[in-house]
């Protein structure tokens, strides 16, 4: 047999020091890469503490925004056009995608519906936000003739709500069967069974899920060109007005202005945001982590 | 056959991540084209013993081996050794079959596309070679280009004795090698074992004491990271000298 | 499940299950919505410049003639170019994290995850104030001069540091926390006992991973490109800081030019008459590009999966 003929095959070896150079080779290309991101990171972040914080002041929290050359401009205008639009955005999308999710957790197994509906959930995952802006935009902007907060809500709402909806699908599927058949067995109807297993099990999965869409769209900054485009005033007007946000402020303020003090105004609102969103972001992490640890 | 020492394990300790001990002192001696069986109840070191042998146990971190592993009478847990080729040198076999994702001729080439420089049709000599050697040839010739994957479990298992046979080596380690594997199937491994014998030394883990029986000719009992009895497989099974050995063989415990 | 349904089929259920089941089958209608809703809105600009729009290269306001060609073709390249520099690194730096001890992967990992979660506007900010000038003073000097890149005709001297390129580094670093989370979770789920296998026959780690888990997690590796491949072709606000906003086919590498996000988000306040249904035009092939991709990752995964002979 040849196979143990191993005087003829010995000779032909491939060199081990060229596998192992390869190797090697990876390894530090790894690192390299690892260390290029992480100090990308770093370096934006850097950028965005240091040029912002020189500008945040008690006034720039306090005041709204106003015309280059007035005194005492801030940018509180926007951090509450933000707040209504997020919040608004909340209550449009978290409803429906918490029903959609639990309809496919819960009634739709194996069905083809429900995998249309799962296909079209992850185009729309996929659907780049500045589509979505537009389509709000032919929605409601056009026919409504004007820019207003409520319209940027339903833009970052269409946006939450695809991620919402499977993170929802997701965690009641972890919810083991036994405990579901439990609670039908108890006599529940079948409502009172999945809003039980909703707010027991899966609650802080949702929470996750919902906190993380939030952090995700509050940063969103490309359909709120098409929706809530920008105000100087107060965001009074959410219904009908255009609403001052902190992301299009950023856009504004360091795209369309020559002036060093608004672009200085820019990081600091850069600076505001980031703070929100990671905060937002982190917060979600440990709440999900703590939940694991329980269990 | 011979009865040179093929292995030679003096003083060996292992000890997992946190220094934690597990095995203790091993001293065992392998020899030559025999088939040699490493028995003893669950968590008693018996596959940790074995992971030395080829340092595989190097891909955990933390995991580390104190002694000697004499092979051919060189160390291998010595730094100089290089790990590629004794890996080559001594083949592994898992507890469940592990084909990889890739054709049949493709697993079965693998080893010999990794370490040697050959022509196609000596490489396919070759895949021939060892799908015939364990018996396989004749189910999987009309379907080399198939996905390894395809193959039913006792197949599966027979194509990674001929991928770690391909190579060349000249010791075949296998832990539990038929315990995800239907009965049928399971003898025809032990049968192919026996032949594997003429040309390979072969350690064996399992826990089915009649396997070690029927196919081995030494057998080392493990117990709580020591190894308790080792000696000729009649002898261990007909006249054990430690009262351990005899109430694990009678199934009293383990 | 559906006998208990039976059982207590009370009108609150009745209800709780439409109430859902619309909610869910509002997915599927609002896309549709999406669809009908472009290509209404584009119906003029079709009808204007037919489909030699996809191919054409005027944006003449006001001669009120407009071509699609500088919009896709940069849209394109820049997405090429975030790819070509995200998938190799992604890749290297999941490899990487997969092998690093447990504890310090997951901080890595969580740190990948914060870089994910900056807003794109922070990156266009930074690209606009930080990076552009450091192209245009340092790196591409360097590329076109030190390395001689300049006398091959695509990589020509030419920038201000704002156009593809710079649009493409900025993607990249984007998209690489997306694609390696990914492409790490699969290398996380390769069996262990297979890796050894490998390893047990001599593979180094880097055989290993390029022969054996490449191949087993084949299917969830192309997933984690798509995803970074959706993402990239749909960027705004990264690239619309960066890339000049000059509707013109790439000339090289560092010339200005556009996007279609760019496009459409540079335009919304103009739109009027013939120019709002250009830019539902661009949104629609936007739209298109990103159901192809969908589309098409989910066939091929499918393909992988029966090729790989799994049961």
């Amino acid at each position: 047999m040849t196979m143990m003929n191993n005087n003829s095959i010995s000779a032909r070896r491939r060199g081990l020091f060229r596998r192992r150079l390869a190797d090697r080779i990876v390894r530090l290309l790894s690192t390299a890469a690892l260390v290029i991101a992480i100090a990308g990171m770093g370096w934006i972040l850097w950028n965005v503490c240091a040029r912002g914080i020189s500008v945040l002041s008690w006034s720039f929290l306090t005041e709204s925004t106003k015309p280059w050359g007035i005194p005492d401009s801030g940018i509180a205008n926007a951090i509450l056009g933000t707040l209504e639009i997020t919040l608004g955005a909340a209550l449009i999308g978290i409803p429906p995608a918490l029903l959609g999710g639990i309809y496919l957790a819960e009634f739709g197994r194996g069905t083809r519906l429900a995998g249309i509906i799962r296909f079209a959930t992850n185009v729309l995952m996929g659907m780049p936000s500045v589509v979505v802006g537009l389509f709000v935009y032919a929605l409601m902007v056009v026919p409504l003739g004007g820019f207003s907060g409520v319209a940027g809500s339903l833009a970052l709402a269409i946006l939450m709500i695809p991620v919402v909806l499977s993170t929802t699908e997701e965690m009641l599927r972890m919810v083991p069967d036994t405990l579901r058949e439990s609670a039908l067995a108890l006599g529940c109807s079948r409502t009172r069974a999945t809003l039980a297993i909703l707010c027991r099990s899966a609650r802080s999965g949702l929470l996750t899920g919902i906190l993380l869409a939030v952090a995700r769209v509050s940063g969103e900054t490309a359909p709120l060109l098409f929706t809530a485009l920008w105000s100087d005033g107060w965001p009074r007007d959410y219904f009908t007005g255009p609403t001052a946000n902190l992301p299009v402020l950023i856009t504004e303020y360091s795209t369309n202005s020559p002036f060093a003090e608004q672009h200085a105004a820019g990081w600091g609102a850069a600076l505001t945001v980031t703070v929100m969103v990671l905060l937002l972001n982190i917060g979600s992490r440990i709440i999900f982590k703590e939940k694991h640890h329980v269990r | 056959m011979s009865d040179e020492i093929k292995i030679s394990v003096r003083n060996l300790n292992f000890f997992y991540a946190g220094n934690h001990q597990a095995l203790f002192d091993n001293n065992l001696e392998i020899r030559a084209n025999h088939v040699t069986a490493v028995i003893g109840p669950s968590g008693c070191g018996k596959s940790t013993h074995l992971r030395t042998y080829n340092r595989i146990f190097e891909l955990y971190r933390g995991q580390r081996a104190e002694g000697e592993i004499l092979v051919d009478g060189e160390n291998i847990l010595s730094p100089h050794v290089d790990v590629l080729e004794l890996r080559r040198r001594i083949g592994m076999i898992f507890q469940k079959p592990t084909p990889f994702p890739m054709s049949v001729f493709d697993n079965v080439a693998y080893p010999l596309r990794l370490h040697f420089k050959l022509s196609k049709s000596e490489i396919a000599d070759r895949v021939e070679d060892a799908l015939r050697g364990v018996s396989l040839w004749d189910e999987v010739s009309g379907k080399l280009k198939t996905s390894g994957l395809a193959l039913s479990g006792g197949q599966q298992q027979r194509l990674c004795i001929a991928r770690a046979v391909t190579a060349a080596p000249e010791v075949l380690l296998m832990d539990e090698p038929t315990s995800a594997i239907d009965p049928v199937a399971t003898l025809k491994i032990e049968d192919l074992i026996l032949q594997l014998r003429e040309k390979f030394t072969i350690v064996i883990v399992t826990h089915n004491m009649q396997q070690a029986a029927r196919i081995s000719d030494y057998t080392a009992f493990f117990y709580q990271g020591r190894i308790v009895e080792y000696g000729r497989t009649e002898a261990i099974f007909t006249n054990p000298s430690n009262p351990k050995t005899e109430e694990y063989i009678t199934g009293r415990f383990g | 499940m559906a006998r208990t349904m039976n059982i207590s089929d009370t009108t609150v259920d009745r209800t709780f299950r439409i109430a859902t089941g619309a909610a869910a089958v509002a997915i599927p209608l609002l896309l549709l919505l999406f669809i009908v809703q472009l290509t209404w809105g584009s119906l003029p600009a079709w009808r204007e410049f037919g489909p030699g729009f996809l191919i054409g290269t005027e944006w003449d306001p006001v001669a009120g003639r407009y071509g699609a060609l500088p919009a896709i073709a940069g849209t394109l390249l820049t997405t090429f170019l975030a790819l070509l520099f995200a998938i190799p690194a992604a890749f290297v730096t999941a490899l990487y994290l997969a092998d690093a001890p447990p504890v310090f992967g997951g901080i890595l990992s969580q740190a990948l995850d914060l870089l994910a979660a900056i807003p794109s506007v922070i990156y266009g900010m930074w690209g606009l104030f930080v990076l552009a000038p450091i192209m245009q003073e340092t790196i591409q000097p360097f590329l076109s001069e030190t390395l001689g890149l300049g006398r091959i005709p695509f990589f020509g001297v030419d920038g201000d540091g704002f156009g593809f390129l710079t649009a493409g580094i900025i993607l990249a670093l984007m998209i690489l926390p997306y694609i390696s989370a990914v492409m790490r979770n699969v290398f996380l789920m390769t069996p262990p006992m297979l890796v050894e296998s490998a390893r047990g026959i001599g593979c180094t780690r880097w055989e290993a991973a390029r022969d054996i888990m490449v191949r087993y997690g084949a299917r969830g590796l192309l997933g984690a490109i798509f995803i970074g491949l959706g993402r990239a072709l749909g960027e705004t606000m990264a690239v619309l800081f960066v890339i000049g906003n000059i509707s013109e086919v790439p000339t090289s590498l560092y010339s200005s030019g556009t996007t279609i996000a760019a496009t459409l988000a540079n335009h919304f306040a103009e739109a009027d008459g013939v120019l709002r249904a250009v830019l539902f035009a661009l949104g629609l092939v936007l739209l298109a590009l990103s159901l192809a991709v969908q589309i098409f990752a989910r066939y091929y995964l499918m393909l992988t999966n029966s090729s790989r002979g799994e049961k």
